[in-house]
């Protein structure tokens, strides 16, 4: 199974085997270093935007209390609802010489042409953008790692004499590292995979080296290698990343916790808590969505209509059908690993997970050319033998399609997936072996019911991120099938934003469903907490059986 | 394992099926009355074409639209089995590369030959250009006098010091551009001029066509480089603040001159993909985007100007009386592009 979807980031791979071709080598030479360099810092600076922003709000809203927090948690998690490229457009819309904040300044202030504004379509205007829509899966995952903490360790710590930062330094970061690290790491890869912001900023870093080669100098084979270096990569930073964490492990204590009501913050610190926690859902919600329904309605899509309701349809049973088939392949991947942890199977399972870190156009041209290759050998074997042509009977497909968006994605199902399965214990599965049934009756009978609220947060981020999906839904669709995004592409490559807009805002809205469910979902697991355990997205690893809860 | 498998397959493909299927139109032996589209152009108004191509002739027309690089790439991966029976697209640059990659096929047809130019197409009948797009100057009317206006050549003069706006060379609309003045000029001569124009820029170059008339409305700068039509669509769009953009803005056709090749013409065109099964009525629907109905709405729908002489314009005005085009074949710029893309990159002009 996990073979099955390393497919495309192999067939990937593999090219680096292949002799690089002159046309494009010499050039790059020159061009490389600086794509180079524009990535790490892109990396750094939404790593750290991401971190501060991510793990702070999510501190705020788990250790203390003020008013609006309840607003907050949810709100926090708006941008999820956002793809990037919208953000992006807004962006640079509102911000760029001609928009409607400079032109407003010049008319208001009487400045000439000379002054000094903050480009948007920078480097740092990137990691504006890229921060802001990218922090929630850092918030998330750092705030299930806090929630999952029992507050009567941060009281310990602070009857020991340490501050409330020394608390958050010292004890419940390191703790919740495994968390935070999963949801950087996501961040990250997302980075990594972003094509839609950084070529609208005219920013080069790797993905957009990637389109070059393959595009402009025609080498799908010099793409191909570029993008197997940036898996590489992110392979690299992941071994480090556990290398450093050496032999520590990340289990939460047995048996039920007591939680303490979070202490109450109150006047200014209050005001500034709930400030703090609603800016960052401003800047990647609140403003973004509020420019694009006024675009919308001045100047909107002229189809909208009973064509959108199609359009609709299509992303959501798109999506629905990903996130599905993302849940399954996940559980089983996961169930895999916890039977038969065999180093074959962990690397297959990194593999996958690599897809996520992979520009959507790269994966779409993994997915083509096996199925490709697969089709016509099948047609060939059919006219050869019984003389019919069976066509391609997956390419081109809604099959291939969401293939596509698994390997793309796999990576956030299978980490909340992991993190559920690895809060069973052992002894419940023997329990259930021994009473006589087998592997998959004991997954389905037991581990299923028990894990419902990580394969519910699975399937939503899966969910959300397929709403979004853009280059593969693009090169892979069916004839006449067409999605949101889809809409928006078409309209925004011929530089109609104003009209993009309507269905920017649409998806936006249909995205909105599985935010708020993720939402709730962490909230009730959150008021059932120290019960039975499950429904959070955590992310510890279920490497090490022994249950010990180490501080480091 | 194998439950868990089973499973999954059994989940897959209910969702599969539980999908609306539109998608692949059964084999051409069953079902000849169909022509299948790569389709790199994206304007509503173009539907208009299809249907009345459907109603005229019974043969339904589907779409995929998409970046034509990557419908492209989708035909190659296809192999022989490919679906597609046209490749669509913005630009003779893309049209090139899928015919060096074998995947468009000689045409002969006497409509097209007869009706289509012979500078819009390719010389062995490979593909061929159904619209006009010029690729002209736009000029601030308040800070530029038209007479200082020339020729690109002229973009790289000092006297445009900080005054040209202009979007990035990897854009193709640039390459094709850069590609005819390496055609007529030399590699040496070009490298000269980009490095001018680069010391000329108002600002590093960002944004769309639209951008940069926005830039020169907004005064960032004197000139822009941009295609004819944006501006058209400024001018007839429903915002005020669009219309207003387009009244501070002029258009200009250079290399007017008497002994002057005339204004770089790009072009949307079309070719039937090598593998089609539905040959006879890919070459029908290639003649029809040749028709007057179908060049009329071109021009009506994206102001683009009809590749068929004698088609009315409503936009002609906006053109010269006497226009003089550059008809050097788009073949021979189409081929110059990468080249121009590695000058101009080296020169700075990112």
């Amino acid at each position: 199974m996990a073979g099955a979807l390393s497919l495309p980031v192999l067939v990937v791979a593999a090219s680096l085997l292949l002799p690089v071709e002159p046309t494009w080598g010499g050039f790059l030479q020159v061009v490389l270093p600086r794509y180079v360099r524009n990535t790490v810092w892109l990396l750094v600076g939404v790593g750290v935007g991401t971190l501060v922003v991510g793990v702070g709000t999510a501190w705020l809203v788990s250790a203390y209390q003020f008013p609006g927090r309840r607003i907050c948690e949810a709100a926090l998690l708006l941008p999820l609802a956002v793809p990037a490229y919208l953000l992006a457009y807004t962006y640079a819309d509102l911000l760029q010489y001609a928009g409607p904040v400079q032109s407003a300044l010049r008319a208001w202030w009487g400045w000439q042409r000379g002054y000094f504004f903050p480009e948007i379509r920078s480097l740092g205007g990137a990691v504006f953008v890229l921060t802001f829509v990218l922090y929630p899966y850092v918030y998330l995952l750092s705030r299930a790692a806090f929630l999952e903490q029992s507050s009567t360790v941060w009281e310990v710590s602070r009857t020991l004499g340490h501050g409330p930062w020394s608390t958050f330094l010292r004890v419940a970061l390191p703790v919740a590292r495994p968390g935070i690290v999963a949801g950087l790491s996501l961040a990250g890869m997302e980075v990594l995979a972003d094509f839609g912001t950084v070529k609208y900023f005219e920013l080069d870093t790797f993905a957009t080296g990637i389109y070059l080669v393959w595009f402009s100098f025609g080498s799908p084979v010099g793409a191909a290698k570029l993008a197997a270096w940036l898996m590489g990569f992110v392979l690299a930073v992941v071994a480090l990343e556990r290398l450093s964490r050496g032999r520590r492990r990340y289990h939460r204590p047995p048996g039920p916790q007591r939680t303490t009501r979070p202490p109450r913050l109150g006047g200014t610190r209050a005001a500034a808590a709930a400030a703090a926690c609603l800016a960052p859902p401003l800047l990647g919600f609140g403003v973004p969505g509020a420019y694009l329904a006024w675009m919308a309605w001045v100047a909107g899509d002229p189809l909208w209509g009973s064509p959108f309701l199609r359009l609709a349809g299509n992303t959501f049973a798109l999506a629905s059908a990903a996130a599905g088939a993302a849940v399954v392949v996940s559980a089983v991947v996961a169930y895999g690993l916890r039977l038969r942890p065999t180093p074959v199977m962990r690397f297959a399972a990194r593999v996958v997970s690599l897809g996520y870190a992979v520009p959507g156009v790269v994966v779409a041209v993994g997915v083509l050319v096996p199925f490709g290759w697969l089709d016509n050998f099948v047609d060939g074997l059919f006219r050869r033998w019984w003389g019919i042509s069976t066509g391609l009977v997956l390419t081109g497909t809604v099959f291939a399609l969401v293939y596509a968006y698994l390997v793309r994605f796999l990576a956030a199902a299978l980490s909340a997936i992991e993190a559920g399965l690895s809060r069973i214990g052992p002894t419940l599965e023997g329990a259930a072996r021994t009473l006589g049934h087998g592997p998959t009756s004991v997954l389905l009978r037991v581990h299923a019911p028990l894990m419902r609220g990580s394969v519910f947060t699975a399937a939503l981020l899966v969910f959300a991120d397929a709403l979004k999906e853009l280059p593969a839904t693009l090169v892979l669709r069916p004839f006449n099938f067409d999605t949101l995004a889809v809409r928006v592409y078409q309209l925004a490559s011929d530089e109609r934003l104003a009209q993009a807009s309507t269905a920017g805002l649409c998806i936006v809205a249909v995205g909105l469903l599985p935010v708020l469910l993720l939402d709730r979902a962490v909230h009730r697991s959150r008021l059932e907490d120290a019960g039975t355990g499950w429904g959070r997205p955590s992310v510890a690893r279920p490497i090490d059986r022994t249950v010990k809860l180490r501080l480091a | 394992m194998r439950g868990p498998s089973a499973a999954l397959l059994v989940v897959l493909s209910l969702s599969v099926v539980l999908l609306p299927l539109p998608g692949r139109p059964p084999a051409a032996a069953q079902q000849p009355r169909q022509v299948n589209l790569y389709n790199g152009r994206h304007y509503d108004t173009d539907e208009a074409i299809y249907r009345e191509f459907t109603r005229r002739t019974g043969v339904r027309v589907n779409l995929v639209q998409g970046d034509a690089d990557q419908l492209i790439e989708r035909i190659r991966a296809e192999g022989a089995n490919s679906p597609a029976d046209v490749l669509v697209t913005v630009d003779a640059g893309r049209l090139y590369r899928a015919q060096q990659l074998g995947l468009c096929q000689r045409v002969d047809s006497p409509v097209l030959n007869s009706r289509i130019p012979a500078h819009l197409r390719d010389p062995q009948g490979y593909w061929f250009g159904f619209t006009k797009r010029f690729r002209v100057l736009a000029y601030s009317r308040a800070r530029v006098s038209r007479a200082a206006l020339s020729t690109y050549e002229d973009l790289a003069s000092p006297r445009w010091r900080g005054k040209v706006l202009v979007r990035s060379s990897s854009h193709v609309y640039n390459q094709s551009l850069v590609g005819a003045l390496l055609a007529w000029h030399g590699e040496a001569f070009v490298a000269r001029w980009a490095r001018g124009v680069v010391a000329n820029f108002a600002r590093p170059p960002q944004g769309g066509d639209l951008d940069q008339l926005r830039g020169i409305a907004a005064g960032e700068g004197d000139v822009a480089l941009v295609n004819h039509y944006y501006y058209l669509r400024l001018l007839n769009s429903p915002s005020p603040a669009d219309r207003s953009v387009a009244q501070q803005v002029g258009l200009f056709f250079p290399n007017q001159g008497v002994e002057d090749r005339g204004v770089h013409v790009n072009l949307s065109g079309a070719c039937v993909v090598s593998t089609s099964r539905n040959r006879e009525a890919a070459v029908a629907f290639l003649e029809f985007l040749s028709s007057d109905f179908a060049q009329e709405v071109f021009a009506k729908g994206n102001f683009e100007f009809p590749a068929v002489r004698g088609v009315t314009n409503p936009m002609a005005a906006v053109a010269p009386a006497n226009l003089k085009e550059d008809t050097l074949n788009a073949a021979t710029y189409a081929a110059n592009g990468a080249k121009a893309l590695q000058i101009m990159v080296a020169s700075g002009w990112r």
